[in-house]
């Protein structure tokens, strides 16, 4: 019953002499929450997309529920799909413009859950209530939408397939902080709800603190830190950690010991 | 929560429906020539064909030949009734074929990328350097005349007008994220193309179209004038101005005059509702973020 839900084993992508994830290697275990947090280009959001299936990985593996994913045929995607489900940053994008809502949240339902058109109507209608939005929402083009709506759109919609992980990427960042804060609570009930996982790709200490359980942070495609969220915030191990907190506004804030920090991270 | 305040929604929505007195103009008079190409045997006060030399090169404005006659006392506004048919039938068998070929080819393009996009991108250049009428003229010189050469040639030299947009709307359209979290949630490259990236291509293209098939009818007038189209007694529209030459330079010009006034409106009608379209789905994307 302990098995780990999602496992990366020696992860490493390149593009061209360029190694953007250089041997990555976790594990998530049913119901559980990990950060993946770094700078942009630390390699966080290519680990996310090989783990959506938009790259394929140069060596290394990924386990999803006890089988390696492997190759990119239509049958391993399709299993992939079902049990593996990604949200993007930009939640103006990630919406046909000129579909509603609900058709875009029953689409994947034709492909993954076997049902008839009415049941998948039901279905909708029960998804967007669980995310909060009403079934007028539903009816609605993307574009009359807030960014908050169409980011709940689009947890419906992946939750329509009903995957064991669910991969965030930066999924709060181009939000209002106070919508931020909605987001991120409906994420943490419907976790308790549903005993999914979440991959939580992020920059932000802050938000990663709330949502995640472990986490690991990630520098020029390696994994510098890995442990307890509260840990690693409390007491960073890494100069890169200490780093990334220090760069935090707040009222002590000192820009002189980031400094400090960032020099202390370019010596050898 | 609701954002959509209806009222608020109807308003906009009228504001953008309401459209400019020439579009509005553009659009009744490709109606009435449509209307009369298609109700010709009723309305027409002739017979297309009916010849009657006593009664050759009329003025307009003679009692019961309103538009005037033709060197061979053809009646010519029921020529230009009958004429509609052709005139704007083979144009718009011009911009189907070439609608269906250019999407094709501009998705393919697109989608595959890399050298494939390549090949196609500059075969569409050298369709495109490459002028129609001569085409077409090859093609009537190999197949006879006759319409339905010059329009298979036609649609393949304008081809490249509606594939480049084509293509080039598809990449952009294809570089936003949904087109990703399609393929995540497993969909194939060939449903998410023809699915969801074909209609938000589409309004692009209509555009386009328009604006083919005004070329495509001048194209098609040129060759009836040249002999190449239709063949007579049929009537189109060229063919009459070309059957007006020798009355023109007997200094009776109106058999060819009119006619040709019929293409100018059409055109400039056509272009005006391509312009149109193309401006409001410009906004309508913009305003849809």
């Amino acid at each position: 019953m302990n098995a780990p839900v999602l496992s990366v084993t020696s992860l490493v992508k390149k593009f061209g002499h360029f190694t953007a994830v250089d041997d990555v290697s976790f594990e998530l275990m049913p119901g559980a929450s990990l950060g993946i947090v770094g700078e942009s280009g630390s390699g966080k959001t290519t680990t996310a997309r090989i783990l959506a299936g938009l790259e394929q990985p140069t060596s290394g593996t990924v386990t999803l529920d006890g089988r390696a994913v492997e190759g990119h045929s239509r049958r391993t995607r399709l299993w992939q799909a079902r049990r593996l489900q990604m949200i993007f940053q930009d939640p103006y994008g990630s919406f046909d413009p000129r579909q509603t809502i609900a058709q875009s949240i029953a689409e994947p339902m034709r492909l993954h859950v076997p049902g008839s058109a009415k049941e998948h109507r039901a279905r909708v209608g029960e998804l967007l209530d669980q995310v909060g939005l009403s079934s007028r929402a539903g009816e609605s083009l993307p574009r009359d939408l807030s960014g908050g709506q169409r980011q709940r759109a689009a947890i419906a919609r992946a939750l329509g397939i009903a995957p064991r992980v669910l991969v965030l990427d930066e999924a709060v960042a181009a939000l209002d902080v106070s919508i931020q804060a909605q987001i991120l609570t409906l994420l943490d009930e419907l976790r308790g709800d549903t005993g999914i996982s979440y991959v939580f790709v992020s920059h932000d200490l802050a938000v990663v603190r709330y949502i995640t359980d472990t986490a690991i942070v990630m520098r020029h495609g390696r994994i510098v830190e890995r442990g307890e969220t509260e840990q690693i915030l409390r007491s960073p191990q890494h100069p890169y950690t200490r780093l990334l907190l220090d760069s935090i506004p707040s009222p002590d804030w000192d820009l002189d010991r980031v400094a400090q920090d960032r020099r202390a991270l370019d010596l050898p | 929560m609701t954002l959509t305040i209806p009222a608020l929604r109807a308003r906009s929505a009228r504001r953008r429906r309401r459209r400019p007195l020439i579009v509005s103009l553009a659009v009744a008079f490709l109606v009435l020539i449509a209307v009369t190409g298609l109700l010709a045997p009723v309305l027409a006060p002739h017979s297309p064909d009916a010849t009657s030399l006593l009664n050759s090169l009329l003025p307009p404005g003679t009692e019961g030949y309103w538009l005037g006659t033709d060197s061979t006392g053809r009646d010519v506004l029921s020529r230009i009734m009958y004429g509609a048919r052709l005139s704007l039938l083979a144009p718009l068998g011009v911009v189907l074929l070439s609608g269906v070929l250019g999407i094709t080819i501009g998705l393919l393009a697109a989608r595959a990328g890399g050298w494939a996009d390549a090949v196609i991108s500059r075969g569409m250049d050298i369709v495109f350097a490459f002028p129609s009428l001569l085409l077409a003229m090859l093609v009537v010189a190999v197949f006879g005349p006759g319409l339905t050469a010059p329009i298979c040639a036609l649609a393949v030299s304008y081809t490249p007008f509606v594939g480049r947009v084509v293509r080039s709307v598809a990449l952009q359209e294809g570089a936003r994220p949904y087109m990703e979290s399609y393929r995540v949630m497993g969909f194939g490259e060939l449903w998410v193309t023809l699915r969801h990236l074909l209609p938000n291509v589409m309004p692009v293209l209509i555009a386009q179209s328009a604006l083919a098939f005004g070329y495509a009818l001048v194209d098609l007038a040129s060759l009836s004038y040249l002999g190449l189209g239709v063949r007579p007694p049929d009537a189109d529209w060229g063919s009459m101005i070309s059957q007006a030459r020798s009355a023109i330079l007997q200094g009776e010009p109106w058999s060819g005059l009119l006619p040709g006034l019929v293409v100018l409106l059409t055109v400039v009608s056509v272009n005006v509702l391509g312009e149109h379209l193309g401006g409001s789905i410009g906004r309508k994307q913009s305003e849809g973020v």
